[in-house]
């Protein structure tokens, strides 16, 4: 069975997290909007982030089409950043694209993405990397109020 | 099977691996095709032998370099049925050859108010260059639609081809909905309203054979990385009374006749639109992949192409868990074969066929128009050549229900 290597991508965690992603929705009260696109294939994340009067992440919601990759990646980075601070999430969406690209970190940084971390398995596909890292980059991309258009 | 192309299997040593501890079934020719020893022999050849600057020089090598250089066009010009080898620009490929019309004929002759007309199916480099000319010259750029199972609309063609359209651009083959588009016809309609006709051949000279003077098209545009022949080398097809009459647009060396101070004037055809040092080694390697299919015949390259399609495409159509876009009858559809496995994004789907060891595509495939209109964001696509094998069609079917069997129920840690 060829796709047994499948495994050490699609883990099931990764599989849950795009059957069931969490907070795929859109916010009521939205204080950072944008759109991102992977114009290699397509993919489109829309990402909305409600935060606090001292930047504090209140609450976030995307929507949007793409593969089990990118929309597990998401619903695991809405999790990860819940309650964060800006400067927090904007560091963690640094290790995350580090992590994915093998450049190491103290497992402390690592242990703060939760189960994003388990996408350091991205590493062996580098065709998919761009797959997992496009919800972090739409966060990075709102966060810094860039706009959304050009690479994802 | 056909026995005398599957012996041409040796000719392809880059298909003889495994990747992922699999063997290597190469069904990506839609972007690229995979390149015979003759044509890297040629490479090989001219640059240990002959390598020199053509049109130049009057020693020996260049004389050589000059005659081989010449000789791919010939071998180019017999294998399209252009008129005659000056009707034969040599391009970096299709890309390349429809921006020059767009920034020659096009720039020259279109005015506000003129259409310029194309299909919903055409590749980006078939739509953009168009696109950004209607923007340029405040003109209209008009879309042909799509009947029911895919092919292209003549009804709808006749419809947005009016007396105020100028230019019509249609690819001959579609790099997705893998249709041959009535090119012949087309023409007729364009010319009828006055208005030229330019094809995009890139999906289509490298398999079917192609005569330009039949489908009176006025330019014809094909790549030569997609027939087997090296990367950054194509043609551009063009009638000669088309071609003296436009002004060049890029200028340098070899593509004048006198240069003075104030002004110039331009030499013959078809060096008028070759400026600078062209890819001289491409062009030989062009010639050599021409050599080579012609000693197969493009009608069997076709005949084999079309007995893998008879043979799969029903098998995909009749899976109820694929989407197979374009006809269903394989009479009317090309080795080019875009699909879904629904429930699961084509990028999941290439990840796990490559991991099988088979390589298809999945994106949008440069054709981002028509992904909107038929409401899809990406599709799979395997697209097979003279080499692949009913083997090669199996290996696709076991992957895709290995991959079926992975996504919805689930092996090992999956659920």
């Amino acid at each position: 069975m060829g796709l047994a290597k499948l495994n050490s991508l699609y883990r099931e965690v990764i599989l849950d997290h795009s059957d069931h992603p969490h907070h795929k929705c859109h916010l009521d009260d939205v204080s950072k909007e944008i759109e991102l696109k992977n114009p290699t294939c397509g993919d489109v994340i829309n990402l909305e982030i409600e935060l606090t009067d001292d930047d504090v992440i209140k609450n976030i919601g995307f929507t949007g089409e793409g593969c089990t990759i990118s929309q597990s990646s998401a619903s695991m980075m809405t999790d990860a950043v819940m309650g964060k601070s800006k400067d927090e999430a904007l560091k963690m969406a640094k290790t995350f694209s580090d992590m994915v690209i093998g450049k190491q970190h103290p497992q402390a940084d690592l242990d703060e993405l939760e189960d994003a971390a388990i996408l350091s398995s991205i590493m062996s596909f580098p065709a998919r990397i761009k797959c997992a890292t496009l919800a972090w980059w739409a966060l990075q991309r709102a966060l810094l109020n860039q706009t959304g258009t050009g690479e994802g | 099977m056909d026995t005398k192309i599957n012996n041409h299997l040796a000719d392809f040593p880059i298909l003889n691996q495994e990747v992922n501890g699999e063997r290597l079934v190469y069904l990506d020719n839609a972007a690229t095709a995979q390149k015979p020893l003759a044509v890297t022999e040629s490479l090989n050849h001219f640059y240990q032998t002959d390598n020199a600057n053509v049109h130049r020089g009057v020693h020996t090598l260049a004389e050589r370099a000059t005659e081989a250089y010449e000789e791919a066009r010939d071998k180019v010009q017999h294998f399209i049925n252009a008129a005659e080898p000056a009707e034969v620009i040599f391009t970096k490929g299709t890309t390349d050859g429809l921006n020059l019309i767009a920034s020659t004929y096009g720039e020259q002759n279109i005015i506000a108010g003129d259409e310029i007309v194309i299909s919903i199916t055409e590749h980006h480099s078939n739509l953009i260059p168009w696109q950004q000319l209607a923007i340029r010259k405040h003109a209209t750029l008009k879309y042909i639609g799509l009947t029911e199972d895919g092919e292209l609309d003549l009804v709808d063609a006749a419809k947005q081809i009016t007396n105020h359209t100028k230019i019509v651009s249609v690819a001959h083959a579609s790099n997705v909905m893998g249709t041959i588009n009535p090119i012949a016809e087309l023409a007729q309609l364009a010319h009828a309203h006055g208005a030229i006709m330019v094809a995009d051949g890139a999906q289509a000279v490298p398999h079917v054979a192609v005569d330009v003077q039949a489908l009176d098209v006025d330019f014809y545009a094909f790549s030569g990385h997609k027939m087997m022949g090296p990367t950054g080398i194509g043609a551009l097809y063009g009638k000669r009374e088309l071609l003296e009459r436009i002004k060049p647009y890029q200028f340098g060396g070899e593509m004048i006749d006198f240069v003075h101070q104030q002004d110039s004037t331009w030499t013959q055809l078809p060096w008028k639109f070759e400026a600078g040092t062209q890819n001289i080694a491409g062009a030989i390697g062009l010639g050599a992949a021409v050599d080579y299919l012609t000693d197969i015949g493009m009608n069997q390259v076709a005949a084999h192409e079309q007995s893998i399609v008879d043979y799969l495409l029903p098998k995909l159509v009749a899976d109820e868990d694929l989407e197979v876009y374009g006809p269903h009858d394989p009479a009317k559809h090309t080795g080019v074969i875009a699909f879904n496995l629904k429930g699961v994004h084509p990028h999941d789907v290439a990840t796990a066929l490559d991991m099988e060891g088979v390589a298809v595509r999945a994106g949008h495939h440069c054709a981002q128009p028509l992904m909107a209109y038929l409401n899809l964001v990406a599709t799979a696509r395997a697209s097979f050549y003279l080499y692949n094998t009913q083997e090669d069609a199996d290996a696709l079917l076991a992957a895709l229900a290995e991959t079926k069997e992975f996504f919805n129920h689930g092996t090992g840690e999956v659920k």
